[in-house]
């Protein structure tokens, strides 16, 4: 047993630290550090300096930009770039679909897609849920019938995060209504977002944010070589996707950046005769949310210095868990430090830009212990999956 | 950063889980703790012979993560034996501070021939202080110690005492007292365990080293033990989970196994989720250790991470098995009860997130 890292990776590590603190422009980290919404050029942009750099794609094929790293490099490669606030890039590309084309996927489909998803310039969303079918995926309704060279797809999906950003949509259509078990009649499908017939709609967030949108497809016309591996074997790629999705969710170093901010504001926070970060109330809860995510930490260090092949483990749905909640915990915490200057919002006024943005970035945050499978699921998988309940 | 125990810690694991999954299950465990020893000396001698007994002090480039190892299937079987108390504490005591002629005696302890305790805590005096009542005073060549020592684990049945007492020009030394020079009250803890209230009056003592301050001494010594407390707890956990799913897998009500029912298996869920934060941190302790740092801080961070975890999976492990799991032939209370104890040695959570709080300001993100 070892806490340190070899010298091997401690060279590793400060050289993806200096790339990341010189190469990404300052104004980007700065804004992403300050938690200030999300801002797709930045994300872009970002993504494109680290794609040309190798550094975008590195859980992808060597032939596709990918590295040969170990599951540690690819920790440290993560970590640092949270720790230096640089946008990650987009999750939909590079963790979902990138994945799936590069595994399942044709020659041609590969060489199709594969270079301007790592570069995005075609910017993915995810088509999965749908209004009846969330965390119970396997009962999609959406429609796609072979017609010629095309299938044509009726339905609707749900939720769909940054949609209206994006290029292209990933699709699960059910292509075998009458097959025997519902996963097995489903497929996955790429489709182009400009295709007639496609409307999407942006949904309102508790925090005034639009993050996710609804997405109708009415007789969708989709060229049939854009359906990923076999017909009917969609629900087996959607699962190696998903897992890859619970990778990398616990968002450590994310939350420690957001814990330090918190700190520097609660030791600006006047409260009686001292500071809010004086406060041993206030002090207790913030020191056990740091506890627990270093326990956080340590453990995904353990998962990840233990996964050799690098393949979803049922671990994660813990490291899930509780990164979700100490998120959560740390948004809360900003509203207490914030106090009453969490009230306004969007003014030019005394109340600083961080508080006024503390409580729709609250809001918001509820929305980790839902997405990525909800955390009574990840409970469930925890339960059946490693104590064999 | 590896995680991975090397193939020697591997087997120490395996011979000390065998050694005590030989001597004891549940019912033979029970009847030794009800022995007025409270443990048996034929397994001490047995953990002897598999090296345990001086894993903190005996052998250069041994010592934490191998306590750690062993002391983790002591929770696991809720040994009675003293390990901690009796010799590993007082044991690094000696191995630190000792004369060479002091260091001898830990042969006898590593073999299992002669019982130690560590005399430190006193009526009113609570973890972190180091500030003994208990006095030294001299006179012509020798030494005698005066004070009241409680509670002091394994003090019932040691044959030597390391106790800390303050010298008269200030500071807190160690000394040795045999234990026929003490009075003793000797008496059982609410969870099998023994100790003793130890009044000294002018007893013989003879400095260990010398006479001079050693609050650094028994502060290293203390993070070791904190450490292995951890280690004792997360078996002990380990071990209340697993009575607690296989409870729930074979338990009918309604006509089904308890498994069926969410409500149960969600908070099982919750309760592998703790254990694995607790074993994290105990890791991270052990490996700190290990690597040459001493840090009380670190510490605090396990046994705080640790005692949570003890609470939530100590309690949830009696409420998932129902009325089964109040009765004391059934092991799972036992759990309980062995780890509220722990929690309240060396420092409570409370006391251990003040140490988080007072340095709160000092740092902006906690590292490794």
């Amino acid at each position: 047993m070892q806490l340190a890292l070899t010298a091997d990776e401690a060279a590793f590590r400060d050289k993806l630290r200096e790339f990341y603190t010189t190469e990404i422009p300052s104004e980007i980290r700065a804004r992403v550090r300050a938690g200030e919404g999300f801002h797709p050029d930045d994300l872009v942009g970002s993504q494109r300096i680290l794609n040309a750099n190798r550094l975008a794609v590195p859980n992808w094929p060597v032939e596709w930009g990918g590295q040969d790293w170990t599951p540690t490099q690819h920790q440290i490669w993560l970590d640092e770039m949270q720790l230096a606030c640089v946008p990650e890039p987009l999750n939909f590309n590079t963790k979902m679909v990138g994945p799936v084309i590069a595994e399942f996927g044709s020659q041609e489909l590969k060489e199709r897609f594969l270079p301007p998803t790592a570069n995005i310039d075609m910017w993915w969303c995810q088509g999965f849920s749908e209004p009846e079918a969330g965390s119970d995926l396997a009962s999609l309704r959406t429609t796609a019938q072979h017609d010629g060279d095309s299938y044509v797809v009726n339905g609707q999906k749900a939720w769909t995060t940054l949609g209206q950003y994006a290029d292209w949509i990933f699709c699960l259509v059910r292509t075998d209504p009458s097959a025997p078990k519902r996963q097995a009649g489903i497929s996955f499908l790429l489709i182009d977002m400009s295709t007639p017939g496609i409307t999407l709609r942006p949904i309102k967030l508790i925090d005034g944010s639009y993050e996710v949108n609804e997405v109708w497809f009415e007789d969708v016309r989709v060229p049939a070589d854009q359906l990923v591996g076999e017909e009917n074997q969609g629900w087996t790629y959607a699962k190696f996707l998903l897992g890859n999705e619970r990778t990398g969710i616990a968002g450590v170093g994310r939350t420690k950046v957001r814990l330090a901010e918190a700190k520097k504001y609660a030791a600006q926070t006047k409260r009686g005769s001292g500071t809010l970060l004086d406060d041993p109330l206030f002090a207790a809860r913030f020191a056990e949310v740091e506890n627990e995510l270093l326990a956080l930490e340590l453990t995904q260090m353990r998962v990840v210095s233990g996964s050799a092949d690098g393949k979803p483990n049922p671990a994660s749905s813990v490291l899930k868990l509780r990164g979700s909640q100490l998120q959560q915990a740390t948004t809360e915490l900003l509203v207490e430090i914030a106090g009453p200057d969490a009230l306004p919002f969007g003014a030019d006024i005394a109340s600083p830009r961080w508080a006024q943005r503390a409580a729709p970035t609250y809001l918001n945050y509820r929305k980790t212990s839902i997405y990525g499978g909800p955390n009574e699921i990840q409970h469930n998988i925890i339960a059946s999956t490693i104590l064999g309940l | 950063m590896d995680f991975e125990l090397s193939d020697e810690q591997v087997l120490l694991r395996d011979s000390a889980r065998g050694l005590l999954t030989r001597s004891y299950d549940p019912e033979s465990r029970n009847k030794v703790v009800d022995t007025e020893l409270g443990w048996s000396r034929d397994v001490w001698g047995q953990l002897a012979e598999i090296g345990i007994l001086g894993l903190t002090f005996e052998t250069a480039g041994v010592g934490p993560i191998e306590a750690m190892v062993a002391l983790t299937e002591v929770g696991r079987r809720l040994a009675p034996e003293p390990i901690i108390a009796a010799a590993l504490t007082p044991g690094v005591l000696i191995a630190e501070a000792g004369t060479d002629e002091q260091r001898r005696l830990l042969e006898r302890v590593a073999s299992g021939q002669r019982l130690l305790a560590f005399a430190h805590t006193e009526p009113g005096m609570r973890w972190p202080s180091t500030e003994p009542a208990t006095h030294a005073a001299h006179d012509g060549g020798s030494w005698t110690v005066t004070g009241r020592k409680n509670p002091v684990p394994a003090g019932d049945c040691a044959d030597t005492l390391v106790v800390s007492a303050a010298l008269p020009g200030g500071g807190v030394a160690l000394f040795l007292v045999d234990a026929d020079a003490v009075t003793r009250l000797k008496y059982r803890t609410f969870d099998g365990h023994r100790g003793a209230q130890i009044d000294l009056d002018q007893a013989a003592a003879e400095p260990l080293g010398d006479a001079v301050e050693a609050t650094k001494v028994i502060r290293n010594a203390i993070v070791r033990t904190q450490s292995a407390l951890c280690a004792e707890a997360v078996g002990a956990m380990e071990e209340a989970l697993r009575l607690t799913t296989d409870y729930l897998k074979s338990r009918k009500q309604f006509g089904v196994t308890l498994n069926k029912f969410q409500a149960l298996t969600q908070r099982a869920a919750d309760m592998y989720v703790s254990l694995e934060m607790a074993r994290s941190m105990n890791m991270y302790a052990a490996m700190s250790i290990a690597d040459g740092n001493l840090d009380p801080v670190v510490a605090s961070r396990a046994k705080l991470a640790v005692g949570q975890a003890a609470r939530h999976i100590g309690q949830e492990a009696v409420q998932l098995h129902g009325g089964i799991g109040m009765t004391a032939e059934y092991p799972v209370g036992h759990y309980l009860a062995r780890l509220t104890a722990i929690e309240q040695i060396l420092g409570s959570c409370d006391d251990h997130l003040h140490v988080l709080i007072d340095r709160l300001g000092d740092y902006d993100v906690v590292t490794l």
